[in-house]
């Protein structure tokens, strides 16, 4: 009802306004007494108002007049005692345009339309601190109102809002804004007058309810709703601030949706997520510690003084110029993983032989050698074992006597080297991670190696791991990596010419006459050799582990002979057999001595065994010489002149120009050996058969009158 | 991996046994910024090594806009001087897999092989030997294209395509979670879809546009399992590139690869030890390259999440603790 009122009167007064300021006042006094009810009432009309305007010139020239009026006075502050509310932050960008659209209209009226625009103050004023005090109670409402407020008091407003309201709100404002802007430019006209203006907001906000919601609908499928994800996003875009957050909105939006399928407990059984990574590293934290338990000082000097850990992180060094080896980091863990192998065990040297790949986990390796006389325990444990196997293998054959024996026979079975010779010189020690714990493995066998060259498997990093392949490997994971580095060992261990020296023992060589001299020592007059000259020439490097025969092992085992000296008492004949089958071994095998310089190695397919660099080309004379193994990709060797180390790195696999296929089956047995007895022949003829009966006729005739007692038998015998 | 980012992708591949001599490493940080501003592109990234009898090739891609362009590819024998490789072609791919054997680090060599053809003379037809010479440059253009279409891989959402069809990288990647990082679907090959096309609609209808618009290791043959093995998670796959250690692979991981996350690649050192690609024998087994997924961080620490959780798998156990700091302090 008042609202019509104020309209009509607003409408009358129009062409008079300019005269008649406090008419206007009276009007919006009136207002102003009424609380929240009746205010929603009068935005219904806010559209009617809009167009009114325009249709009424005078109006709407008055009115432009006075807004930038209204943010004049307030910059210029003239405002009157009562304009407390006054911030300078006042004139916002909005109110800072307008005032240039209106300009010229300034100019020309500024001085006639001051005491209006005092008044319009003192009107908005008042609105203001009405606004002020319903913002509490009806956020709607005073949102509605801000809209249609100069711009001292939106703001004035505004800010306790922020204030008072959480994080929705603050998008609630910024739809104001946008909306403000948009319905500025409409409403532009009637702006001053508070009685129109008032209404229009009131009808924005109902819309603005209306999507809010319809933004907060739950989904049906996922129970989220637009408004709150929305929300969540502008908070964490406002949060983190990335650049360009356009571009990769969608990915935020699928975030945050993805947020909601993280558990979130309470923080009392809040569930950490336990990576392995943790057991690594509580596993490594023991290495770490470990040097600090050792109190005593005698003691360390004790163990510095015999010392059998190598200097890892300088071999490490001098591989890094070569470009190969593990992270520093990676390799000073191994050193102390490898302290921890030397304190544990009576260990005289140890060496980091290298690191094998694995599918699921790598190995380390480790070379040692026992002090003497103190790894025998161990031997004998295994010698007994074996012969238990024996003591099973014979016991089955006694259960056999009545099935049908197999002729097969296995050839003898070639003996492993015993430890501290061959290819057992160096027990092995391997661990998946330095900080697990170090396993030895068996000492190797010549079967294994022998089959280990016809097969080509991936290492899986656990060593009770079955190795199924053909021909069949006796043994298991740990069997085949130990035959492995048998033979990576044999065939790149290198070192300078001369580093090494063949020993002094004479009496051993003598009994060894056909394995070769096999114990060498450091040559302590070694000189050291140009780095060049290990680079140019490679005579320059000898081998200085021993070549592993055909048969298996690296000193050569006459079988024939071992047959004859057990089994004396076996029949002549089956001497002459294997005297027959001697052919078969080609003689004692014969492999390059101990020491043999690498350029003698048999190149593979046209392609050379080894490659040789300088470290470095850029700065030469501090170059070391590297030299790498084309026959097993991944063996490296470096020499600085006086040092040298040898290393391993890689899959365990042998190179070959071809791909690998497995060997053919041997030829299929013959079940029994074929006689007269099964041989085919034609049925004998009614004629023959008669011819044959009359000749036992007289057969048997003439045993009847010779003998009556065999007639039995020979009967038997005819009819069989 | 990323040039810019090269130190860190090295440091962890290191766990595979290859890396780069400190000279090297030098002049790839000097060369390959000249490389980006002549040849003008996007990101260079150091893509491995080749070894050669004589020499060795060092090669890098540059990238366009695009991350899924084809990559153009130059290699180095002294980390210096680049040159650019022509793109390889399925008649290179015919030509150059007859040659067996190692590389010589000449590109020039040439391999000799010879070859039976039959030769129409008149009315008789008889086979003459013709001898085919193959430049070992050829070949490398085509080893490198294979190597890249098998094992070179990156995590899903590392890249994502853009409505209009460029794919870019992911600024919101922050990584795969343990679980994810367990399964090969969360992998994809960086190469053109080639199986994706052949899907069903009822596969396809879980697949995120934007984001599942590669081939997903899942289906790779033979199988393999990502196996989460004694604290350690590595997708392996491709047993022929075994020797691939990715420098590290950040994909698949395969491996001396370079994968770098905000931008992912895989880094790979690539050690080709058996010249072209072998099946292992033995019964079968599958090989693998594994995928080291680096996660590098170009600008901020927290996109460390993803290497804490692929180190293990992806690099040696002794994987570098302070990168485990930043996961925890983050995470």
């Amino acid at each position: 009802m008042e609202d019509l009122t104020s309209l009509k009167q607003e409408d009358n007064q129009e062409p008079e306004e300019a005269e008649q300021p406090w008419e206007e006042i009276t009007a919006a006094s009136s207002q102003d007494p009424v609380p929240g009810l009746p205010e929603p009432l009068e935005s219904e009309q806010g559209p009617e108002t809009g167009l009114q305007p325009g249709s009424s010139p005078p109006q709407s020239s008055q009115s432009r007049t006075s807004t930038p009026l209204n943010d004049l006075t307030g910059l210029g502050a003239s405002s009157p005692p009562s304009f407390p509310q006054e911030p300078t932050s006042t004139p916002s960008t909005l109110a800072l345009a307008r005032q240039d659209l209106w300009s010229p209209w300034k100019s020309d009226k500024t001085t006639s339309v001051i005491p209006e625009a005092r008044t319009a103050h003192s009107n908005h004023l008042e609105q203001s601190s009405d606004k002020g005090e319903s913002a509490p109670h009806q956020k709607c409402q005073s949102e509605g109102n801000t809209f249609q407020q100069s711009q001292q008091t939106k703001h004035h407003l505004h800010e306790p809002k922020d204030a008072s309201h959480n994080n929705s709100k603050l998008k609630e404002l910024r739809l104001d804004i946008f909306q403000e802007e948009d319905s500025n430019s409409n409403y532009d006209l009637d702006h001053p007058e508070p009685g129109t203006s008032e209404v229009t907001p009131n009808m924005l906000e109902i819309a603005i309810q209306n999507a809010k919601a319809y933004l907060l609908k739950t989904s049906s499928k996922s129970g989220l709703n637009l408004y709150d994800h929305l929300s969540n996003m502008l908070t964490k875009i406002l949060d983190e601030r990335p650049e360009n957050a356009v571009d990769i909105i969608e990915n935020i939006s699928q975030d945050v949706k993805m947020a909601h399928f993280s558990k979130k407990l309470d923080t009392l059984q809040n569930e950490y997520e336990m990576l392995p990574i943790y057991e690594t590293a509580e596993k490594q934290k023991a290495l770490f510690l470990q040097g600090n338990l050792e109190g005593a000082d005698q003691e360390l000097e004790d163990e510095i003084a015999e010392n059998s850990l190598p200097n890892v992180m300088e071999s490490a060094f001098y591989f890094e110029q070569a470009g190969v080896g593990l992270g520093t980091d990676e390799t000073y863990r191994i050193f102390l993983a490898l302290k921890q192998l030397t304190d544990a065990h009576p260990i005289q040297r140890c060496r980091f032989w290298g690191k094998i790949l694995g599918l699921e986990m790598n190995y380390i390796v480790a070379e040692v050698e026992f002090r003497e006389g103190e790894d025998e325990e161990e031997m004998e444990e295994e010698d007994v074992t074996e012969e238990r196997d024996n003591g099973d293998s014979e016991a089955d054959e006694d259960d056999e006597d009545e099935l049908p024996k197999s002729l097969y026979k296995a050839p003898q079975a070639i003996p492993k080297e015993e430890s501290r010779t061959g290819a057992n010189k160096y027990v092995y020690f391997v661990c998946n991670e330095p900080g697990g714990p170090w396993v030895k493995l068996p000492s190797v066998t010549p079967a294994q190696i022998v089959i280990a060259r016809k097969i080509k498997k991936f290492f899986t990093g656990r060593l009770d791991t079955p190795i199924i392949s053909y021909p069949p490997f006796p043994g298991n994971e740990s069997n085949y990596l130990r035959a492995q580095i048998a033979r990576i060992s044999a065939g790149t261990h290198v070192s300078p010419l001369g580093f090494y020296q063949f020993g002094e023992e004479e009496g051993e060589e003598e009994e060894e006459v056909e394995g070769g001299r096999e114990s060498f020592e450091e040559n302590p007059d070694f000189e050291g050799i140009q780095v060049t000259d290990l680079v140019e020439s490679l005579s320059n490097w000898v081998h200085h582990v021993q070549h592993i025969l055909p048969q298996g092992r690296c000193n050569w085992f006459n079988p024939v002979q071992k047959n004859e000296e057990e089994e004396e008492e076996e029949d002549e004949e089956k001497e002459e057999e294997e005297k027959g089958e001697e052919p078969d071994y080609i003689g004692q095998e014969v492999g390059p001595p101990l020491l043999t310089p690498i350029s003698e190695d048999l190149e593979i397919q046209n392609i050379p065994p080894w490659t040789t660099r300088l470290s470095s080309n850029l700065i030469p004379q501090y170059a070391i010489a590297v030299l790498r193994s084309n026959l097993w990709p991944g063996a490296y060797a470096f020499s600085n002149g006086k040092k040298f180390e040898n290393f391993y790195i890689g899959w365990g696999h042998k190179y070959s120009p071809d791909s690998y296929t497995p060997p053919v089956p041997p030829p299929v047995y013959q079940e029994y050996p074929s006689g007269p007895e099964i041989t085919e022949m034609d049925d004998p003829s009614v004629e023959e058969e008669q011819a044959f009966r009359a000749a036992q006729a007289a057969a048997e005739l003439a045993a009847e009158e010779n003998e009556e007692t065999e007639e039995d038998e020979d009967e038997e015998d005819e009819y069989d | 991996m990323d040039a810019e980012s090269l130190l860190l992708s090295l440091e962890l591949a290191s766990g595979s046994g290859q890396g780069l001599s400190p000279d090297r490493r030098a002049s790839l940080l000097t060369s390959l910024m000249l490389v980006k501003r002549d040849y003008r592109y996007d990101r260079v990234l150091f893509w491995g090594r080749i070894l050669g009898l004589v020499a060795d090739y060092y090669i890098a891609q540059g990238l366009s806009e695009d991350q899924l362009a084809p990559r153009k590819t130059l290699y180095s024998l002294n980390c210096m001087e680049w040159s650019l490789l022509p793109p390889a072609t399925d008649e290179m791919m015919v030509q150059t897999s007859v040659v067996k054997g190692r590389f010589t680090g000449d590109p020039s060599h040439e391999y000799e092989h010879t070859e039976l053809q039959k030769v129409n003379d008149g009315e008789k037809v008889f086979e003459e030997e013709v001898v085919v010479q193959i430049k070992e440059e050829t070949r490398l253009v085509s080893i490198i294209d294979q190597i890249d279409k098998a094992v070179s891989v990156i995590p899903r959402g590392a890249l994502f395509k853009t409505p209009f069809g460029p794919v870019h990288v992911n600024r919101t990647f922050e990584g795969l979670s343990l679980s994810q990082a367990k399964k090969l679907s969360s992998y994809f090959h960086f190469r053109e879809p080639v199986e994706l096309k052949n899907k069903t609609l009822l596969e396809k209808a879980d697949l995120d546009p934007s984001l599942d618009f590669l081939d997903s290791l899942e289906h790779d043959i033979p199988k393999v399992k990502a196996g989460a093995l004694g604290g350690r998670q590595q997708p392996e796959w491709q047993p022929e590139w075994a020797g691939l250690s990715g420098v590290k692979i950040l994909g698949t991981p395969a491996l001396v690869g370079e994968m770098e996350f905000g931008s992912c690649f895989l880094p790979r050192v690539l050690e080709h030890p058996d010249g072209e690609g072998q099946c292992p024998g033995g019964p079968a087994q599958p090989a693998l390259a594994r995928p080291y997924l680096l996660p590098r961080s170009p600008h901020q620490e927290l996109w460390l999440h993803l290497r804490g959780h692929r180190e293990f798998g992806l690099f040696s156990p002794a994987a570098s603790p302070h990168l485990h700091l930043h996961l925890v302090s983050r995470f």
